[in-house]
């Protein structure tokens, strides 16, 4: 039963992936949606962002003062100068570790 | 012009910074599934089958929680939506490619992927065999996130849960979209999708994941709209 399920959502995963590669041209969308379309990085992965920073496990919104804003703010600041992701990571980690066992604790 | 392997290769480099926030992630994923119960092999067939972090941990909260199949069905649905904007930016660079090689191509693609692959494509359009760099973030991350999901399967969460390893993943998408701060235009759409996922955040089905996107991407119109 639940296999079933996996395969249905499998499925339908795959067709998200595959309907514009595979089934549309590219010919069908105009200039004005390819331009458009330049950003689709900065439209979509904010969306993924600030969920994962600004609410918690109960599906709340965090405090202010909450240690992953801070470990957020270090990562941008890293991450914008330093152009290299292991960096941005790691400082973001490393900044929220420091708070939650070193500060508060 | 590189050769298909120098191609591969790249995608390899160009992803695998990625992995440092995926493992972890990946053995969460295949630990939490355990924990809710769910035998081991249908845990990880989804990693086979779906291949789409979140989705599968959202899936199987829903079925544990006793929503219907059909709800988590569509759940994992909506949330990977957003593969549909991947595939209309990523269309433009396959086109030459046979119908097949897209159908298997497709099955590849991923948010870390898109984004490197996206990335190197906007600066080496004349590159012949450009979609090896796609196959080569694709595969890596479909290796990484099997290995993940199946070491968090069987060995458990071994990742100690204080650690709070969840939040790589908002780090690793800051990591992909920081340098696009520079543009007023780019942070304007991203601050719209930011706040819109945020506000929709409660809507059925986890459909912020593309709500917001669709918003932000009309603000982004209206914004090309002003600058003419």
């Amino acid at each position: 039963m639940t296999l079933t399920a996996i395969i249905f959502a499998g499925i339908l995963t795959y067709f998200t992936r595959m309907t514009m590669i595979a089934l549309i041209s590219r010919d069908m969308l105009g200039n004005k949606i390819k331009a458009v379309l330049e950003y689709v990085p900065s439209a979509v992965f904010p969306a993924i962002i600030f969920p994962g920073i600004f609410i918690n496990d109960f599906g709340t919104i965090i405090d202010m003062n909450d240690p992953k804003i801070f470990g957020a703010l270090v990562a941008v600041i890293v991450g914008y100068f330093s152009k290299n992701i292991i960096a941005t990571i790691s400082a973001g980690l490393v900044s929220y570790w420091f708070l939650i066992f070193v500060v508060f604790n | 012009m590189l050769s298909k392997k120098q191609l591969f290769t790249r995608g390899m480099l160009d992803i695998s910074p990625h992995m440092l926030s995926v493992i972890p992630f990946g053995i969460i994923c295949g630990a939490i599934g355990v924990e809710l119960g769910f035998h081991p092999y249908l845990v990880y067939a989804m990693s086979f089958i779906i291949f789409g972090g979140a989705s599968q941990i959202v899936f199987l909260q829903l079925l544990s929680g006793g929503a219907s199949s059909l709800v988590a069905v569509a759940s994992v649905g909506i949330i990977n939506s957003r593969h549909l904007l991947y595939g209309a930016v990523l269309s433009e660079y396959l086109e030459k490619l046979s119908f097949i090689k897209k159908l298997l191509i497709s099955y590849v693609v991923v948010d870390q992927g898109f984004a490197e692959s996206n990335k190197f494509f906007k600066k080496n359009r004349s590159e012949e065999f450009l979609h090896y760099h796609l196959i080569g973030t694709g595969c890596t991350m479909w290796v990484c996130w099997q290995i993940a999901t199946l070491s968090g399967i069987v060995l458990g969460s071994f990742v100690p849960e204080e650690l709070g390893l969840k939040f790589a993943i908002p780090l690793t998408f800051i990591a992909i979209v920081v340098q696009d701060l520079k543009k007023l235009d780019h942070v304007i759409v991203m601050i719209t999708c930011g706040l819109s996922s945020l506000l929709f955040f409660d809507a059925p089905f986890k459909s912020y994941i593309i709500i917001s996107p669709i918003i932000a991407l009309f603000v982004a119109a209206l914004l090309l709209r002003l600058k003419k």
